[in-house]
């Protein structure tokens, strides 16, 4: 598999990280990524990552450059699902991620991406993609 | 200490990261780490054996599963013969990289790490030791 698929819903595009990552294809998940926020005019990034087993510096970069990069291109990004095991060790290997936004599931960062949406622009309406 | 099982795997590419890490996870699952114990020490081989192909230019990873008297652990080579590190004090300390990443490898190593040992010489290669015994 040498591309992680990335789904669009609405405003939104969806991605589940579901394979033990190589580097050169997180490096490739960040630059479709930040593409596909642009051609498909999105407000929004949801990264399921309950599937990842550990997050090492490698993949915490990526996922730190994909909310900056999103938040230049008028996206925000929720990182949600992260294993308990996965945070103890994140912060014991000296990544607090700051910057990335978090949920516990999907459900929930759907939610928090809506939200941010309609607090950001009282005429949600307007800016419909169809 | 007793070495009961031994293994070594060949690190020249960003796969043979991969395969370290899932080889770490059997071999840490198999002496009963636990959950939290087997995430850290599989995220601690996968900086080192990033490591060992981005700067040593690839290199070997050792999984032995060992024993001393009262406990089992794990304990983790990963060996190369690349430039070597010129200051070691420096390159542990975190935030400190040569190679654009976070710098965060060698000191988030040696934290997720209950022992760590690191020889390094100019020229010669590298070579870093990592145990995580099973209390």
């Amino acid at each position: 598999m040498d591309r992680i698929p990335i789904l669009r819903l609405g405003r939104f595009l969806l991605v589940t990280i579901q394979v033990d990552m190589h580097d050169r294809l997180a490096l490739t998940l960040q630059d479709d990524l930040t593409e596909q926020i642009v051609s498909s005019r999105a407000r929004g990034v949801l990264i399921d990552i309950s599937a990842l087993d550990i997050v090492d510096s490698f993949i915490g970069r990526m996922l730190a450059n994909i909310a900056s990069m999103a938040r230049i291109l008028d996206a925000e990004t929720v990182v949600v699902g992260m294993q308990p095991s996965v945070a103890i060790t994140l912060v014991e290997l000296g990544l607090s991620l700051p910057g990335i936004r978090t949920a516990l599931n999907v459900d929930r960062g759907m939610d928090l991406l809506r939200a941010s949406g309609e607090s950001e622009d009282p005429t949600s309406g307007s800016r419909e993609l169809t | 200490m007793a070495v009961e099982n031994s293994r070594s795997l060949g690190l020249t590419s960003q796969e043979d990261v991969v395969i370290v890490r899932q080889a770490v996870r059997t071999a840490a699952v198999e002496i009963g780490l636990t959950l939290v114990d087997q995430t850290k020490i599989v995220t601690a081989a996968s900086e080192l054996a990033r490591n060992t192909v981005v700067h040593g230019g690839g290199g070997t990873a050792r999984l032995e599963i060992v024993r001393d008297t009262t406990k089992r652990g794990l304990r983790l080579t990963f060996e190369d013969r690349g430039p070597g590190i010129a200051d070691l004090d420096l390159a542990m300390r975190d935030g400190y990289t040569t190679g654009g990443g976070l710098g965060l490898g060698l000191g988030g190593a040696k934290r997720l790490s209950t022992e760590f040992e690191i020889e390094s010489k100019p020229g010669m290669g590298t070579r870093v030791t990592i145990t995580r015994w099973k209390v």
